[in-house]
């Protein structure tokens, strides 16, 4: 097992001038599940396939262990791409389906035989290892085929959005069981995906990429208490944060009707930059509704009430004096809306005004200009 | 439940609406089935008889559904030997609301075998060998156009009869992309992959007794990664030598055309003294016999087919004296004249066992083997009613190998 760090690895692909990859600097720490996630074309994969040997590296190095990959053959490596090929072999026992790289590498009968049962005690496979494939569960094949990389003991899993094929009820499933097996087995892995609910939910921590730029690097609850800026703020959570950038004026956002106090030193943080603009980011469940015409209270026009039973979300806009709709933020919605979650036992109806605050020290305040985290 | 099917089909068959779509595919029911036999494959396939062909519909989810499709339309685009995509149906339900797979239509390439087939039928041990060949040079088209497979096996691909080898054509591309140009990373990645799959495959038929014990299964995949590199270089390597060497040039070219490829672009530096060329082709296409016989001939087969029939075309002038004619008048001739009259006295029932091509590539086989063995020159009439009754009746159908399954259901969806 061994750790595996990026230092400033970037890809160009020939003929583009912006790098896929831009001066990567990231490390993996032994046993870690990180995950690479960020929207399409945000450089995720291609820095895993710089990893795996399949990209080339432009400028910097990539090493695992202490040994530096960087000019090294894919299949000298040490690592393996998990998921690319699960086809079983129907004539083969499932033990012989786990173990066949393994007599192709030419290792020795015995220790395959020990590696294999190893493998199939974690994945729970012991009592088929003398079976045909044919003879397990849609379930089991796809462990048989998780054991085929297992029994290979490398350094480092590599994952590329492996669940992508599946529909949504398996993915959830299997998410669970890739997490859990990789616990267990505790090999370093890197997952990509371009789902942040997936990231959340498996990785030890996560890396957001945008552009072909690291964004910010942490743990699920580092990325989602205290996004280093804009872009992670609106891209970590479900439903999104609501962010809108707002004037600020003597200590005071002016958020449609409302005006909300902003903290002095983060007032005094603002720079020429921001143009007198701050943008505040707040999440659906760091508000709460208060009575009409409360201090700090925020008048939101409700446009639709979604119901999950356990939670309930209002969509709707931010109103000027006139109780007109205003478009400076912006959340998952979409432009000019706002999400906020309530009592389901109290829904509002559609059309309604409801008050809403910001609960204290849940509000994300970034520069308005550079988009960075203002210190609090 | 109604169903909201969306077809995207580039020509859209009509027929596709009355196929069973909420039903899941691994109960469709076997009148609208073809028996041919299944690949080994991650998903459920089944081949399915429609307007008069046969098409091939997985089931897979909707992403990965119309990325494949829009691969294969690119790779038949650029001429790449690959199935070619009939479109993606979404929003399939069965009767009582549950959402179904979407599915991937492909045509069914006429005349190809899958590997298993080709060892169920005869256990040649050159057959492997052959197989591993002509996949080298498939993975060495694919890698020129910049596609990287990320899941090279023989069950990725389907085999048709090409004279005394086989061609390959890719049918998987579920984890492929199209790169502007590989890296060496991605190409040997590639490689390793399809070596470890060929064995792990080989293997597997060793198991079920397909293949006979002592065949080096390890060995047969080492050929493949050896095969791909001569090719490989043969085809990109940059050559150097003196300026009075210039024939050097003309001869690299007849190299690649032996090969099979055609130059397309050929850099030609030189130092700034002008006493050192450097050469290197730039673009190439394979090819290059298929190309020159259909130029001279029209007719459209594949390359060692057509290495076969411009043989023989070769031997024609040679044998009518008329070596110095332009050549587009002989060919003329000999289509009309040897060729098409071979192949038309092969009775019309026994016709859909092989290609024509390949039936004539068999027939000069057979009067090759028969004159030698009597001791004279046999006409090629004589030699066509020999062949038909002694070799191909005896041959299986091979159109569409129909019902010479006998793999049916075991290796399914493994």
């Amino acid at each position: 097992m061994a750790t595996v760090t990026y230092d400033h690895a970037s890809r160009i692909y020939p003929g583009t001038e912006r790098p896929a990859v831009d001066a990567l600097n990231l490390h993996v720490e032994d046993g870690e599940f990180l995950v690479l996630v960020g929207p399409s074309g945000c450089g995720k994969s291609t820095s895993l396939r710089m990893l795996a040997g399949l990209e080339d590296v432009n400028a910097g190095r990539i090493l695992i262990g202490d040994r530096d990959v960087t000019d090294v053959q894919p299949k000298d490596r040490d690592i393996a791409m998990v998921f690319q090929n699960y086809a079983l072999y129907p004539h083969m026992t499932v033990a012989d389906n786990m173990g066949f790289a393994l007599k192709i590498a030419g290792t020795p009968k015995a220790e395959i035989r020990t590696r294999v049962e190893e493998a199939a005690k974690i994945l729970d496979l012991s009592q088929y290892l003398d079976r045909k494939p044919k003879a397990l569960s849609g379930g089991q094949r796809q462990r048989v085929a998780m054991g085929r990389a297992i029994v290979r003991q490398p350094q480092v899993f590599l994952m590329d959005e492996p669940l992508s094929n599946l529909d949504a009820k398996l993915r959830v499933q299997t998410r669970t069981q890739i997490a859990s097996l990789q616990r267990r087995l505790g090999v370093t892995t890197v997952y990509v995906t371009h789902d942040q609910t997936e990231a959340l939910t498996m990785g030890d921590r996560i890396a957001v990429l945008k552009d072909g730029l690291l964004q910010q690097v942490g743990t699920p609850r580092e990325m989602y208490d205290t996004p280093s800026n804009v872009f992670v703020a609106g891209f970590i959570g479900s439903p999104a944060m609501n962010i809108g950038t707002f004037n600020l004026a003597q200590g005071y956002a002016a958020l449609g009707a409302a005006k909300i106090a902003v903290p002095r030193a983060a007032a005094d943080a603002i720079s020429s930059g921001d143009q007198g603009s701050i943008t505040i980011g707040f999440r659906p469940e760091s508000l709460d509704v208060v009575p009409a015409g409360s201090a700090d209270g925020i008048p939101v026009i409700v446009n639709l009430v979604e119901e999950l039973g356990s939670d309930a979300f209002v969509y709707g806009s931010l109103s000027d004096e006139l109780g007109k709709a205003v478009d400076t933020i912006h959340s998952g919605a979409g432009d000019g809306q706002i999400v906020v979650r309530v009592d389901p036992r109290q829904v509002p109806h559609k059309g309604e005004t409801i008050w809403v605050r910001i609960r204290p020290n849940e509000q994300h305040l970034f520069h308005a200009g550079s988009g960075e985290r203002i210190a609090a | 439940m109604r169903q909201n099917l969306q077809i995207t089909a580039a020509a859209p068959d009509p027929a596709l609406l009355d196929l069973p779509w909420d039903v899941p595919l691994e109960m469709w029911p076997d009148e609208v089935l073809a028996a041919l036999p299944r690949g080994i494959s991650r998903h459920i396939v089944r081949f399915v008889k429609m307007s008069g062909r046969v098409i091939a519909v997985k089931e897979i989810g909707e992403t990965v559904a119309y990325r494949e499709y829009e691969l294969l339309r690119q790779l038949s685009r650029i001429d790449v030997p690959s199935v070619e995509p009939v479109g993606v149906i979404t929003g399939r339900r069965a009767p009582d609301g549950e959402p179904l797979e979407a599915v991937l239509v492909t045509q069914h390439l006429q005349f190809s075998l899958p590997y298993r087939a080709l060892f169920s039928q005869s256990l040649q041990p050159e057959t492997a060998t052959r197989l591993i060949d002509a996949l080298a040079v498939l993975l060495v088209r694919l890698h020129l156009v910049g596609f990287y497979w990320g899941d090279v096996s023989l069950s990725n691909t389907l085999f048709r009869r090409d004279a005394g080898s086989f061609a390959a054509y890719l049918v998987d591309a579920e984890t492929g992309d199209l790169h502007d140009r590989l890296s060496d990373g991605q190409r040997s990645y590639d490689l390793e992959v399809a070596r470890v799959n060929i064995i792990g495959e080989l293997m597997d038929l060793q198991a079920g007794g397909l293949l006979e014990e002592d065949v080096d299964t390890v060995d047969i995949g080492a050929r493949l990664v050896d095969r791909y590199q001569r090719l490989w270089t043969t085809l990109t390597v940059e050559e150097t030598f003196n300026a009075g060497e210039r024939w050097r040039v003309a001869e690299r070219i007849d190299r690649l055309n032996e090969a099979g490829f055609d130059v397309g672009e050929l850099d030609i530096t030189t130092d700034i003294d002008g006493t050192t060329l450097h050469i290197q082709p730039k673009v190439v296409d394979a090819g290059h016999h298929s190309r020159r016989l259909m130029r001279l001939t029209g007719l459209d087969v594949q390359e060692n087919q057509a290495r076969r029939l411009l043989n023989d075309l070769d031997t024609y002038a040679a044998a009518m004296d008329r070596q110095n004619d332009e050549e587009e008048f002989v060919a003329h001739d000999w289509l009309t004249h040897v060729f098409e009259p071979a192949v038309r006295s092969v009775p019309r029932e026994l016709r859909r066992k092989l290609e024509p091509a390949q039936i004539f590539h068999e027939l000069l086989d057979h009067r090759w083997y028969i004159s030698r063995e009597q001791g004279r020159d046999v006409p090629v009439p004589e030699a066509a009613r020999s062949y038909v009754d002694n070799v191909l009746r005896h041959r299986p159908d091979e159109l569409a190998v129909l019902g010479a399954s006998g793999l049916a259901d075991e290796d399914e969806d493994a």
